[in-house]
C-alpha cells in the first residue's frame, strides 16, 4: 500500500511540476481572492486586521475545490482507472498518494496566502505554534475530503458545479475552527486555540480513514 | 389490502393535516406570553420532525442497507432519493416557519443560531445529494455514491440535535423529548401538537410512496426501453 501510495504521489507531483496548472491558475485565484476581499472591505486598517482570519480560511476553502477538481481530473478519465485497476494498485495507496500530493500543495498555498495576508491585510502572529499547527492539520483534513468527494462527484461534465455543492458544506468544521484558530494565534490564546486544533486534527483523522475505507469501493465501475 | 391502504393513506393524511389547521387556529387558545403566533407550534416542530428524525433517518437506514452487501438492492436506493427529496421540502418549511416564528419573537428573520445555521447547511448537503443523482452514471455506482454522500450528510443530525444543549443558542429546547421525559405542554396545546406529528407523518409517508413509485416506473422504463433496443438490433442481425 505504502509503495502505491508513493507512485500515485510522485506521479500527481510530477505532472503538476511539469504542467504548473497549480501555479499559474490555483495560486493566482487565492492571491486574487484575497485582492478582491480587501478591494470589498476598504483600505482601513483595523476592519483588514479584524476579517483577516476569515478571508484567509475562504481564500484557501475557495482554492481547494480548484485543487480537488485538479486531483480528480488527473484520476478521473476511464483509460487512467483501467490503467491503474490493471497495475493492481491498492486502492487505498491511490487515496493516500493522492491525499499526500494534495497536502504538500496545500501547505505551499497555505504558506503564499499566510504571506500575502501577513503583508496586505497588517495581521501580527503572536502565537506561531498555533497557526503553523491549524494549517497543517487543516490540509490533512482538506486534502482527504477533497480526494473522497472527488471521487463521489461523477464524472468530469457535471464536477466543475456539483464538486463544490458537495464540499464545501462538509469542510464548513474546518473553516469555523480555523478561524479560531487563527484568532487565537493572533490574540496569544492557547487554550482556546488547543481546543479548535483538537477539531481540526478529528476532522483530518476521520475525513482519512473514511477516505482509505471507501475509495476503493467508490472507484469500482 | 396493501394497496387500499395505500389509496388511503393520501385521503387520511389530508384530513389529518385539515384537523390539525383547525385544532390549531380555532380550537386551542392564544399563549399567555407568545399570543397567536404560538399557533405555529402545530406546523414547525412537526415539519422538523419529519425532515430531521422521519425522512433523513430513511435515507441514513436505506443508504446503509444499500451499501450491506448482503442487501443490496435497488429498491433502498429508490427509497432513500423519495425521502431526502421530501425531506429536503420538510426542510425548507421548516426553515421558513421557523423564520416567521423568529420574527415576531426575536425580530429578526434570521441569527446565526447554532440550530438555525446546522440545520441550514443540512439542507444544502442533501440538495448535492439530489443534484447528485442527476449525474448520469451507472445506475448502481449513481447509488453507491448516493449512499455515501446521505450518511455524511446524516451526521448532521445529531449535531442539529445537540445543538441546542453543546452551544448556548436564542433556539428553545425541547419541549416533548426533553431530558426529563415531562412534557412542557398540556391540555389541547399538547393533543393538537400530537396531532401534528401523526398528520405531518402520514403526508410524509403518503409523499414518499409517491415519490417512490415514479421513481420504479422510470427505471422500469429505462431497462424496457433498453431491452427493446436490443432485441431490435438482434432482430437486425437475424434478418441480415
Amino acid at each position: 500500500m505504502w509503495r502505491d501510495a508513493w507512485l500515485v504521489a510522485s506521479r500527481d507531483l510530477r505532472i503538476e511540476a511539469r504542467s504548473r496548472v497549480v501555479l499559474w491558475q490555483v495560486v493566482p485565484f487565492a492571491v486574487l481572492a484575497l485582492l478582491l476581499f480587501a478591494f470589498a472591505f476598504g483600505p482601513q486598517r483595523e476592519r483588514l486586521v479584524t476579517a483577516a482570519p476569515g478571508l484567509f480560511w475562504l481564500a484557501l476553502l475557495f482554492s481547494t475545490v480548484l485543487f480537488a477538481q485538479r486531483a480528480r481530473a488527473l484520476e478521473g478519465s476511464p483509460a487512467t482507472r483501467e490503467a491503474t485497476r490493471l497495475l493492481g494498485l491498492d486502492p487505498a495507496g491511490v487515496f493516500i498518494g493522492k491525499a499526500v500530493a494534495l497536502f504538500l500543495e496545500l501547505v505551499i498555498l497555505e504558506v503564499l496566502l499566510l504571506v500575502g495576508i501577513l503583508l496586505l491585510f497588517h495581521v501580527v502572529v503572536l502565537s506561531w505554534g498555533i497557526l503553523v499547527a491549524s494549517l497543517l492539520l487543516a490540509a490533512l483534513g482538506l486534502s482527504s475530503a477533497s480526494v473522497l468527494y472527488g471521487a463521489l462527484s461523477g464524472e468530469a461534465q457535471m464536477r466543475a458545479t456539483l464538486l463544490p455543492v458537495l464540499l464545501l458544506p462538509i469542510v464548513a468544521p474546518v473553516l469555523i475552527a480555523g478561524v479560531r484558530a487563527f484568532q487565537a494565534a493572533v490574540n496569544a490564546g492557547g487554550a482556546l486555540g488547543g481546543r479548535w486544533l483538537g477539531v481540526l486534527a478529528v476532522f483530518g483523522v476521520v475525513y482519512s480513514a473514511l477516505g482509505i475505507a471507501l475509495y476503493g469501493p467508490l472507484e469500482e465501475n | 389490502m396493501r394497496r387500499t391502504v395505500l389509496r388511503l393513506l393520501g385521503p387520511i393524511a389530508l384530513v389529518l393535516v385539515i384537523a390539525d389547521v383547525i385544532m390549531g387556529l380555532f380550537v386551542t387558545p392564544p399563549d399567555v406570553v407568545q399570543g397567536e403566533i404560538v399557533r405555529l407550534v402545530y406546523i414547525h416542530p412537526a415539519l422538523a420532525w419529519v425532515a430531521l428524525y422521519v425522512a433523513f433517518g430513511m435515507a441514513a437506514l436505506c443508504s446503509v442497507l444499500y451499501l450491506w452487501p448482503r442487501t443490496r438492492s435497488m429498491t433502498f436506493d429508490y427509497l432513500a432519493a423519495a425521502a431526502v427529496e421530501v425531506g429536503v421540502v420538510f426542510t425548507i418549511l421548516t426553515l421558513i416557519t421557523g423564520s416567521i416564528w423568529g420574527r415576531t419573537t426575536w425580530g429578526v428573520w434570521w441569527t446565526w443560531d447554532a440550530r438555525l445555521t446546522s440545520t441550514a447547511l443540512l439542507a444544502v448537503m442533501f440538495m448535492g445529494y439530489l443534484a447528485l443523482r442527476r449525474v448520469p452514471a451507472d445506475p448502481h455506482v449513481r447509488a453507491r455514491r448516493c449512499a455515501v454522500v446521505a450518511l455524511f450528510a446524516a451526521v448532521d443530525v445529531p449535531i442539529v440535535h445537540f445543538s441546542v444543549i453543546w452551544w448556548q443558542t436564542l433556539h428553545q429546547g425541547a419541549t416533548v423529548l426533553n431530558s426529563n421525559l415531562s412534557p412542557t405542554i398540556h391540555g389541547s396545546m399538547a393533543w393538537t401538537l400530537l396531532l401534528s406529528f401523526v398528520a405531518f407523518t402520514a403526508a410524509y409517508a403518503w409523499m414518499v410512496i409517491a415519490r417512490y413509485r415514479i421513481e420504479v416506473i422510470r427505471h422500469s422504463g429505462d431497462t424496457q426501453e433498453l431491452d427493446a433496443a436490443v432485441e431490435a438490433r438482434k432482430a437486425e442481425g437475424v434478418a441480415l
